[in-house]
């Protein structure tokens, strides 16, 4: 019998009995679609998480002080130390490291700021002209801290797009003083609106040169130092020289963490996609309940057509050709299933995006390859019993209809 | 061309042996027109589902065209079934979601045979048989004798060397039956093999050959006189 005749035969079959044919692959669908739309949801909050993370630089070490250690409380805490802080020194002693491209030292405090008769409380962030390409940011308008010495603790800032928009409004706040604290301040510079990545608004800050932040808040340590890598294959090297730079500054204590982002970020892409992975599973429980119920149906269908399997036989069909024609008709029936599934779990992750734009949504290829394999792979597995009960009916009682 | 010998064919219901055929001797030419006629469970349908290798004999051989049939597996008693035997049934045996044209065409389906010389050889049988105006309509839209004719057409669309019917009046009318009794024995014209089972008098007198069978076994023959 010719592979056509085959799928014609089948499909007519499937169309002689509608109801049943829509129920199931309604079934079917649902289980396919959603596999799609729960692993879409993952993957979405995976992606969301990794750009996140990619908008704060890209091969960034980042130093802090104190060490984090899973041994519990040190001796020195019960003492009352505070770990040895960072120093501007130490900053400016990791560029020596060759696989170290650039760093931002970073301060951070709140102040008030004024302007005329407006004034409110902000973060103030004391950095140096780096931070804005470590840190991928986007001035709006004016410039960005002066490069040049560390040291150098000249008044000027730069404003955040709200920050801007509180105290000035819709006048020119470039070339303007402000006061912060008790010292003013001339900004120079506004930062792009770019809203808040990882838990931190960058529209509702000020930023100054890092030693101006040192005086304004009275303080000489760093509260981080964002280090970025030549390469990307150099962020391990940077590390390495990184720790070792520190510790031979501060006397062969190990008394900084060094995290590199590429890290943090493995972990997240780690536990996300082991998310998506389980939710993609528990849906795929739906699929082998759709595979249990396209057994039961092509066991009514051998039962309803019992006459129709003696006649074939009657007329020349060995038991081959009819364990394959209610093979092809499982697997039209779970096919058009699959593709309906598809279609329904597409237009349900677009409907997804459209309602939370921020969530990246899309199902990861492998989940829908997984999908579509599981629902065929159910429905062929699932019919193999009923078609080879077909196939071994006795053609005389097939034909009484008994 | 049916050469049957020492056939016996025995059931178990429950524990019961229930011998159906026995020792069954019979040997059928080519074009050979025979009616079995006798009561019911006499063992005349059994034989002919034997004949028409959908059943397999307890002990004895059946040769067909010279060929031990009965060692066959199913795949070989298939193609066999699909070259050289053609069936008529007392109730058509129709599938109803297909058209008179789609029924007719089936076997041929089966075999492998190209699609545009299936609609050559359904056009023709459909032509033959009266039922060109019928083609697209399906079974439940057909009276009872174009059914049979349906069914008559889609056994002889292989071109069988054996055409058996079983009852194949059983669900006609008079007329309609005398109608499709003559279709059946022009083919027998053609050097078709037809081998009948009624239980009609009337019907199987038409046999130039005709078996009684009483309780699995042929107890008398005879031949009608030209």
């Amino acid at each position: 019998m010719r592979f056509a005749d085959v799928m014609q035969f089948a499909s007519a079959s499937l169309r002689g009995s509608r109801t049943r044919t829509l129920l199931m692959m309604l079934a079917m669908s649902i289980g396919v679609a959603s596999v799609v739309v729960l692993t879409a949801l993952g993957e979405g909050a995976r992606r969301y998480v990794i750009n996140q993370f990619s908008s704060l630089g890209s091969n960034l070490v980042i130093v802090f002080p104190g060490r984090t250690e899973t041994a519990g409380i040190g001796p020195g805490m019960l003492l009352g130390q505070i770990p040895r802080e960072l120093s501007l020194d130490d900053a400016q002693a990791l560029l020596r490291s060759p696989a170290v491209s650039r760093l931002a030292p970073l301060t951070v405090g709140s102040s008030q700021i004024s302007q005329g008769a407006l004034n409110r409380e902000v973060v103030v962030l004391g950095s140096t002209a780096e931070l804005l390409e470590v840190r991928h940011m986007q001035l709006g308008q004016g410039q960005f801290l002066p490069r040049g010495d560390l040291h150098n603790s000249e008044s000027v800032c730069v404003l955040g797009a709200k920050i801007r928009q509180t105290l000035f409004g819709s006048q020119n706040a470039v070339g303007s003083w402000v006061r912060l604290g008790d010292r003013r301040f001339r900004v120079i510079g506004v930062m792009a609106a770019q809203g808040e990545s990882m838990g931190f608004n960058t529209d509702e800050i000020v930023i100054v040169p890092v030693a101006a932040a040192h005086m304004l808040f009275n303080t000489s340590g760093l509260f981080r130092i964002l280090v970025e890598a030549r390469h990307r294959d150099l962020v391990e090297a940077a590390k390495r020289d990184v720790e070792s730079i520190i510790v031979q500054r501060h006397h062969g204590e190990r008394d900084v963490t060094v995290i590199t982002q590429d890290a943090v970020l493995a972990t997240f892409d780690r536990i996300l996609t082991a998310l998506t992975m389980a939710v993609g599973g528990i849906a795929a429980i739906s699929l082998a309940v759709a595979g249990v119920l396209i057994m039961n149906v092509m066991l009514i269908a051998v039962s309803q057509r019992v006459k129709e399997i003696g006649l074939l036989k009657a007329l020349g069909a060995p038991a081959v050709q009819i364990r394959k024609l209610f093979f092809a008709e499982a697997i039209l029936l779970s096919g058009m299933g699959c593709l309906l599934g598809l279609a329904l779990g597409y237009a349900g992750s677009i409907l997804i995006g459209q309602l939370y734009p921020s969530l990246p949504v899309s199902p990861p290829w492998w989940a829908v390859l997984a999908a579509f394999g599981t629902a065929l792979g159910t429905g062929i597995l699932f019919s193999v019993w009923p078609a080879r009960r077909a196939a071994r009916l006795d053609a005389v009682t097939a034909l009484a209809g008994r | 061309m049916i050469a049957l010998s020492h056939i016996t064919r025995s059931f178990q219901v429950g524990d019961q042996q229930v011998t159906a055929l026995r020792d069954i001797n019979l040997d059928i030419g080519a074009g050979d027109y025979v009616s079995i006629m006798g009561p019911s469970g006499s063992g005349k349908s059994t034989l002919l589902n034997l004949i028409g290798l959908l059943d397999r004999p307890t002990s004895g051989i059946y040769r067909l065209d010279g060929g031990d049939v009965t060692t066959l597996d199913d795949a070989q008693q298939a193609k066999v079934r699909s070259e050289k035997i053609g069936f008529v049934f007392q109730s058509f045996h129709l599938v109803p979601r297909l058209t008179a044209a789609q029924n007719i065409e089936l076997p041929m389906m089966l075999a492998g045979i190209a699609p545009h010389e299936r609609r050559q050889r359904v056009a023709k049988l459909l032509d033959n048989y009266g039922l060109a105006e019928r083609a697209d309509h399906r079974p439940d839209q057909l009276s009872g004798g174009q059914r049979q004719r349906v069914a008559i057409a889609r056994a002889t669309s292989m071109q069988p060397a054996v055409l058996l019917a079983d009852e194949p009046t059983g669900n006609l009318d008079q007329s309609t039956g005398k109608e499709v009794m003559n279709l059946l024995e022009q083919l027998v014209e053609q050097n078709v093999t037809l081998i009948l089972v009624t239980h009609d008098p009337v019907i199987g007198s038409r046999a130039l050959r005709q078996l009684q069978m009483v309780d699995g076994q042929i107890v008398s023959q005879s031949e009608r006189e030209e």
